[in-house]
C-alpha cells in the first residue's frame, strides 16, 4: 500500500533500557540516578556531540532517543531539511529545570543566576536541540498533556503528511521530572515498508510490541 | 599564575558542563571560542556569572568580554590584575 | 483559486505615537520615540535608553473609557488601542454580520504586574483586590481582553514566539481566512516594557546604552521598546465595497536550527523564510520595492538578516530600512508595528529612513536608506521579524 502513511522506526527509553524497533538495544539498570544513565547511554552509542554535556536532563533523553531513530532510518539522508517536521509532548514541561533555575535565584545573597540553565527553561528547546544537531528545518510544535494523547499527535501528524507540509515527521513523548523519565518517539513516512500509522500502532510501540521485523 | 590557570580549567568544566573534559585538555593558550573550545555565546555569559560569582570581578561591557576570555591565560591575567 | 488576502484596517501605538496620523508624523519627520525611561522603577533605569509609550496605566485605561480600578495589564491596553484603530479604519461596527477572529500575540503578557505584585501573591497573609491580577499574568488573557472589548467571539488565539510573534500571528489569520474558518481577522500584537525584559536583555548584554544603529559597522544591541500594532484582514466577500490598503500576498516562518538564542551567521533561517514568502506571492526578488527589515541593532542579528538578504536579492538588494531606531525593538509586536508601517508605505509611497546609520559593515554591500524616499512608487513591500529560538518570520504586502 504504497501513499499511505506508516511508522517506520521507534525509540523507546524507560526503566534504564533502551529500545529500538521494539528490541532491547541497551540496558544500564544499575545506575544509581536517570542523569548516570542517560550519560552511560551515551558513552555507549558514541554520540560524540559534546554539547550534550550542557544540556538539560530533558534534552538529554531526547538527544539519545533521537540520535538512535536517525541511525535506524537514516531520515536527514533521505529527506530534505525543511521537510522533516518534529511533533513532541511532554507531561511535565521543562518543570526539571525550571526548579533547578528557581534554586539559583532563590538566596538573594547567592545570587547567580546561570544563562545556560535558563536557555533550557522552556520545554519545546528539545525539539530546537534535535534541530540543530540534525539541521532539521520544518514545522515544529511542542505539546504538554496530562497523558500522551495518541489521537491528536496521530492527526496532527497526518494532516502535516496530507496537506505535503511534510514528507517526514519525528512525534512522540519526551518526559523527565524528579529523576523519572520516559520517550519514546517514532518516524512517520509515505512508504511500502513500516507498520500503518494507526492509533492502535502507537499504542503498540509504546508497550515495545510493534512488530518491525514482518517486513 | 600557573596555579590560577589549572584553579580556572576546573572551574570551566563546572561551570559550562564541559564533563568528560580533563584540565589537562585545555591548553591555555587555544582559544576558548571558536575553532578551539567551541564555546557559543551563552557560555561567555556564563564565564562573566563565574568571575562574578568566583572573584568578585563584574564585566559591563560584553566588548571587554572578547578581549578577556581569548584563552585561559588571558583570564587568569585579568583576573590577578584586577583582584582585590 | 487562492482566495485573496485584504488589509482593510490599521492600528497602533508605541513611542512614536498614540494612533496611525501621529506616527506618520514622527516616520516623515525623522523623528524618534527613543528616549529616558520614566514609567518603571528599576536600577538600570540611568543604563539604557528606550522607546517609551509616554501614558500611565491610569491614563490609558481613561483612553479605552474603562472604571478607573479596572484590573487590567499595559499589554492589554496598547493592545486594545491599536486594535480599535484597527477596526474603525476597517469600518467595523458590527461583528456579527461576518465570522470575526482575533490572533494577538505577546511575549510578556502580564508580567509588568506580576514582577510588582510577586511577593505580596506569595504572602498568605496579604489579602485585598490586588488578588484580581493573578488572572491577568498569562499571555492569553491580554488577547481574551482585547476580544471582549472588541466584541469578537468566532476565533481567539494568543502567539507568543519571542520576536516573530506578531508576525506569526498575522500569518495565522491569513490561513484562518484562506481555510474559511472565519472571514475576517484582527492580527498583530502587543507588549508593555517590564523589568524582566530589561533585566533578561541586560543579562543577554545586548543593549545599546545610547540610540541603536541598525545595519551600522558600529552598532551596539538594542533598545527596547513597547507598543502594539494591529491590522485588519478580510476575505474579498468581507471587505466588499471597501477602501483595500492592500493585499497581504506572501508569509513565510521557518526554523534556523542554529542556536537557543543567536541567529546563524549564514541567516539559514531568514533566508527560508524570504523565500517562502516571495514563492507564496508568486513575486520574483526584483518585484520587492522596500524591505522593512527586522534590523535591531544587534551585532548578530543584522549581520545574519544582512546576510539572508543578499543570498535573496544578491547585489540587487531593494531600498532597505529598520524602524526599530524610531520605536525601539517592541519584541512581541514588532511584527505588528511593522505590518502598519508597510501598509503606510505602500499608501503613500514612502521608505522610511534608517536613523543613526553612519558606517556600512564590512560584510555587506547595502546601506540602508537614510532619509525619507517619497520619489519611488512603492508596491510591494517585505517585512522580516526573526526570534530567539530560530524562529524566523517573513511578510509580502502588495499594492491592491
Amino acid at each position: 500500500m504504497e501513499n499511505t502513511t506508516k511508522i517506520t522506526a521507534a525509540c523507546v527509553i524507560e526503566n534504564g533500557k533502551v529500545y529500538v524497533n521494539s528490541k532491547l538495544d541497551f540496558a544500564a539498570e544499575g545506575s544509581a540516578t536517570s542523569l548516570d544513565f542517560l550519560k552511560a547511554a551515551y558513552t555507549h552509542y558514541q554520540l560524540n556531540y559534546p554539547k550534550f554535556y550542557k544540556m538539560d536532563s530533558l534534552c538529554k533523553l531526547a538527544m539519545v532517543a533521537s540520535e538512535l531513530l536517525m541511525r535506524t532510518n537514516r531520515i536527514n539522508e533521505k529527506y530534505a531539511s525543511e521537510a522533516i517536521a518534529l511533533i513532541i509532548a511532554n507531561g511535565a514541561s521543562s518543570l526539571e529545570i525550571d526548579t533547578e533555575h528557581q534554586v539559583s535565584i532563590a538566596d538573594e545573597a547567592n545570587f547567580f543566576p546561570s544563562p545556560a540553565v535558563f536557555v533550557y527553561t522552556l520545554p519545546n528547546i528539545l525539539i530546537g536541540e534535535i534541530a540543530i544537531r540534525n539541521k532539521i528545518k520544518g514545522e515544529n510544535t511542542f505539546f504538554i498533556f496530562d497523558t500522551f494523547d495518541e489521537d491528536f499527535i496521530h492527526s496532527y501528524t497526518d494532516s502535516l503528511m496530507n496537506n505535503d507540509k511534510a514528507k517526514c515527521v519525528i512525534a512522540g513523548w519526551v518526559d523527565f521530572y524528579e529523576d523519572k523519565y520516559r520517550a519514546f518517539l517514532y518516524t512517520v513516512e509515505r512508504t511500502n515498508e513500516g507498520e500503518a500509522h494507526t492509533t492502535t500502532n502507537i499504542n503498540k510501540l509504546i508497550d515495545n510490541k510493534l512488530n518491525f521485523e514482518r517486513n | 599564575m600557573e596555579a590560577l590557570i589549572e584553579q580556572l580549567k576546573q572551574e570551566i568544566i563546572a561551570q559550562l558542563n564541559l564533563d568528560g573534559l580533563k584540565t589537562e585538555d585545555i591548553n591555555p593558550d587555544t582559544p576558548l571560542f571558536g575553532d578551539g573550545l567551541g564555546l557559543d555565546s551563552i557560555d561567555a555569559l556564563e564565564l562573566i556569572v563565574l568571575l562574578d560569582k568566583n572573584y568578585g570581578l563584574k564585566i559591563l561591557n560584553p566588548a571587554d568580554g572578547k578581549k578577556i576570555f581569548q584563552s585561559v591565560r588571558s583570564m587568569a591575567e585579568f583576573i590577578s590584575e584586577n583582584k582585590k | 483559486m487562492s482566495q485573496k488576502i485584504y488589509v482593510t484596517g490599521i492600528g497602533l501605538i508605541s513611542a512614536i505615537g498614540d494612533n496611525v496620523e501621529q506616527t506618520l508624523d514622527s516616520l516623515t519627520r525623522g523623528k524618534t520615540g527613543i528616549g529616558e525611561l520614566e514609567l518603571i522603577d528599576t536600577i538600570h533605569k540611568t543604563r539604557i535608553k528606550v522607546g517609551e509609550v509616554k501614558h500611565t496605566n491610569e491614563e490609558l485605561i481613561k483612553r479605552v473609557g474603562l472604571p478607573a480600578d479596572t484590573k487590567i495589564t499595559r499589554t492589554s491596553l496598547l493592545g486594545m488601542i491599536a486594535a480599535k484603530e484597527a477596526m474603525m479604519w476597517a469600518g467595523i461596527k458590527d461583528t456579527n454580520d461576518f465570522r470575526t477572529g482575533i490572533v494577538s500575540a505577546t511575549s510578556v503578557g502580564g508580567m509588568a504586574i506580576t514582577e510588582n505584585n510577586f511577593n505580596d501573591y506569595l504572602n498568605v497573609e496579604k489579602t485585598g483586590d490586588f488578588l484580581d491580577y493573578i488572572l491577568t499574568h498569562d499571555c492569553g488573557d491580554s488577547t481574551e481582553v482585547m476580544a471582549k472589548y472588541l466584541h469578537i467571539k468566532d476565533y481567539v488565539s494568543t502567539i507568543s514566539t519571542a520576536c516573530s510573534s506578531s508576525a506569526n500571528s498575522i500569518m495565522l489569520g491569513a490561513r484562518l481566512i484562506k481555510n474559511n474558518m472565519v472571514d475576517r481577522v484582527v492580527v498583530g500584537g502587543s507588549d508593555s516594557l517590564s523589568k524582566f525584559t530589561i533585566n533578561g536583555f541586560m543579562t543577554l548584554m545586548i543593549l545599546d546604552k545610547e540610540q541603536c544603529k541598525p545595519f551600522d559597522k558600529d552598532r551596539k544591541g538594542l533598545n527596547l521598546g513597547e507598543g502594539a500594532g494591529f491590522i485588519v484582514l478580510e476575505s474579498e466577500r468581507a471587505a466588499a465595497g471597501k477602501e483595500i490598503l492592500c493585499e497581504l500576498t506572501g508569509y513565510g516562518n521557518s526554523n534556523d536550527a542554529y542556536h537557543q538564542t543567536a541567529s546563524s551567521p549564514t541567516g539559514d533561517g531568514a533566508f527560508l523564510a524570504m523565500e517562502k514568502a516571495l514563492r507564496l506571492s508568486g513575486l520574483k526578488p526584483k518585484d520587492i520595492d522596500y524591505i522593512n527589515a527586522h534590523g535591531t541593532g544587534t551585532e548578530v542579528n543584522d549581520l545574519s538578516e544582512g546576510t539572508a538578504i543578499h543570498r535573496i536579492f544578491g547585489d540587487a538588494v531593494p531600498m532597505i530600512s529598520s524602524t526599530k531606531a524610531f520605536t525601539g525593538h517592541t519584541l512581541g509586536a514588532c511584527g505588528g508595528i511593522e505590518a502598519v508601517l508597510s501598509v503606510l508605505a505602500i499608501k503613500y509611497n514612502l521608505v522610511f529612513p534608517s536613523l543613526n546609520f553612519t558606517n556600512q559593515m564590512n560584510e555587506l554591500k547595502f546601506r540602508p536608506s537614510t532619509v525619507l524616499e517619497t520619489e519611488h512608487p512603492i508596491n510591494h513591500v517585505l517585512s522580516n521579524s526573526f526570534g530567539f529560538g530560530g524562529n524566523s518570520s517573513a511578510l509580502i504586502f502588495s499594492r491592491h
